[in-house]
């Protein structure tokens, strides 16, 4: 049970729906453990490896011939901003996956610059996942994750790993790099599962 | 030592303001009784949640300021315009006020106080509230490792700590602290009003460079990890805490 804090009332926003402990933000915000790799589009690579080693490897030129779509989502980051209604594009993590012959029941996603994270194979599949490299009607900024960054708004933002380079798919769950430092193993803004043990 | 202090559940806790101290027009530091503290790594953030008398809630991180300590917690909060929690924080609390928190957390963005190599601090504005721990943790625990503060403010009426910062570089122990003044000098400042640039970073020593922590505004943040790249610092060696424009 809370205490009340005296004299504080707030600021209610009663039409929005947004998931518990977060608050609405118009801008933004970035968060990083380091400095923005910076990488080049030239030198680019995408690579999905299943468990049994086997590889599926794009260049830019060949990601981005793939199938691409829109999409408009609410993101949540873990330090408390929620962001309504951002438009990417991207290519469905369906696609690249398509041809990975896998029994792996998680996936670990790899970064530029060494960021990785861990997340069900089940959350990055049927239309709920990808590899996005737009953000309102741009390329992605390096800050924000450009060229690409994974995108799964259904999860904690830390879950959309930035600079994106490839997915391992794997049969036992590992944590990635936030998971390993106190977060949530899984981040469900709707059950506020921020941090361990949450 | 990292991890160990971000193992298990983290419960809120409830304890009570024990003092406030106005740091800067904007700033205030809040100290917090809290019987079931057991302390924090220099650099972790905590949760701080409010609740109005109908049960409505709102939830913010801030950095924590102190050295760790048990039972008791110190952060300060910069006053944001339009936020929703700061005001509060800054404004109506008093003494003898309950106070809801969770933490410590952040197992990333912290400084071991056994480590004995140096280290570069680069702050910009209310940034230097998560480096001010790693300051007065080093002091604490007797720490000689070498430890650079790079402050930029937009004046002398903005810097943090001011007072203090001094004194504890006139102790000697090895502790250097230089000022970038954006907007305003103070009299009989040797250099123009401007931005941090590569010049005044330490370049990387070639046998023992510095652990690097900056924090501040994520346009700050981002410039001076570009110019520490730069420098020759490498990217693995800087770790970055980022506060945005919002946050409340």
């Amino acid at each position: 049970m809370s205490i009340v804090s005296p004299g504080f009332s707030g600021r209610r926003r009663g039409d929005q729906k947004l998931p518990p402990g977060q608050y609405l933000v118009t801008d933004f915000p970035v968060l990083s453990a380091g400095p923005t790799p910076r990488v080049d589009t030239g030198s680019w690579q995408f690579r999905v490896t299943t468990e049994t080693g086997q590889v599926r490897d794009w260049d830019w030129a060949a990601f981005r011939a793939l199938p691409d779509e829109e999409i408009t989502v609410d993101i949540h980051c873990v330090t408390k901003w929620s962001k309504l209604t951002t438009h990417w594009r991207g290519v469905s993590v369906d696609t690249l996956l398509e041809q990975a012959e896998t029994s792996a029941q998680y996936v670990l996603a790899r970064s530029y610059g060494g960021y990785t994270t861990n997340l069900p194979l089940a959350d990055v599949r049927d239309g709920q996942a990808w590899i996005a490299f737009e953000y309102e009607g741009k390329p992605l900024a390096a800050e924000h994750g450009g060229p690409a960054r994974l995108l799964v708004p259904h999860l904690y933002f830390w879950k959309s790993a930035k600079w994106v380079q490839g997915i391992d798919l794997m049969p036992t769950d590992r944590p990635g790099f936030w998971e390993s430092l106190g977060y949530h193993n899984y981040g469900d803004p709707w059950r506020e599962q921020r941090y361990w043990g949450d | 030592m990292a991890r160990a202090a971000v193992l298990g559940r983290l419960s809120w806790q409830q304890g009570t303001v024990s003092e406030i101290h106005k740091e800067t027009a904007a700033a205030t530091s809040i100290a917090i009784d809290l019987p079931d503290w057991s302390g924090h790594l220099p650099g972790q953030h905590v949760d701080v949640r409010l609740t109005a008398a109908d049960g409505y809630s709102a939830e913010r991180s801030y950095s924590i300021a102190s050295a760790p300590e048990r039972g008791r917690v110190e952060l300060t909060v910069q006053r944001l315009p339009d936020g929703e929690v700061s005001p509060y924080l800054t404004e109506t609390l008093q003494p003898g006020y309950p106070f809801e928190l969770r933490g410590p957390i952040g197992g990333w963005f912290v400084w071991d106080p056994a480590s004995p190599g140096p280290v570069l601090l680069v702050a910009g504005g209310s940034g230097v509230v998560p480096l001010m721990s790693m300051i007065r943790s080093r002091a604490a625990a007797g720490s000689h490792a070498p430890f650079q503060l790079l402050y930029s403010v937009r004046g002398p009426a903005d810097a943090l700590y001011a007072a203090e910062l001094a004194e504890r570089q006139r102790q000697a122990t090895g502790l250097r602290i230089d000022y970038v003044y954006t907007r305003t000098v103070p009299d009989g400042w040797p250099h123009p009003p401007g931005r941090l640039t590569a010049a005044m970073l330490p370049r990387a020593d070639d046998h023992e460079p510095p652990a690097v922590f900056v924090c501040g505004p994520t346009g700050f943040v981002e410039a001076v990890a570009n110019l520490l790249i730069q420098v020759g610092h490498q990217p693995g060696v800087i770790k970055t805490e980022r506060f945005g424009p919002s946050g409340g």
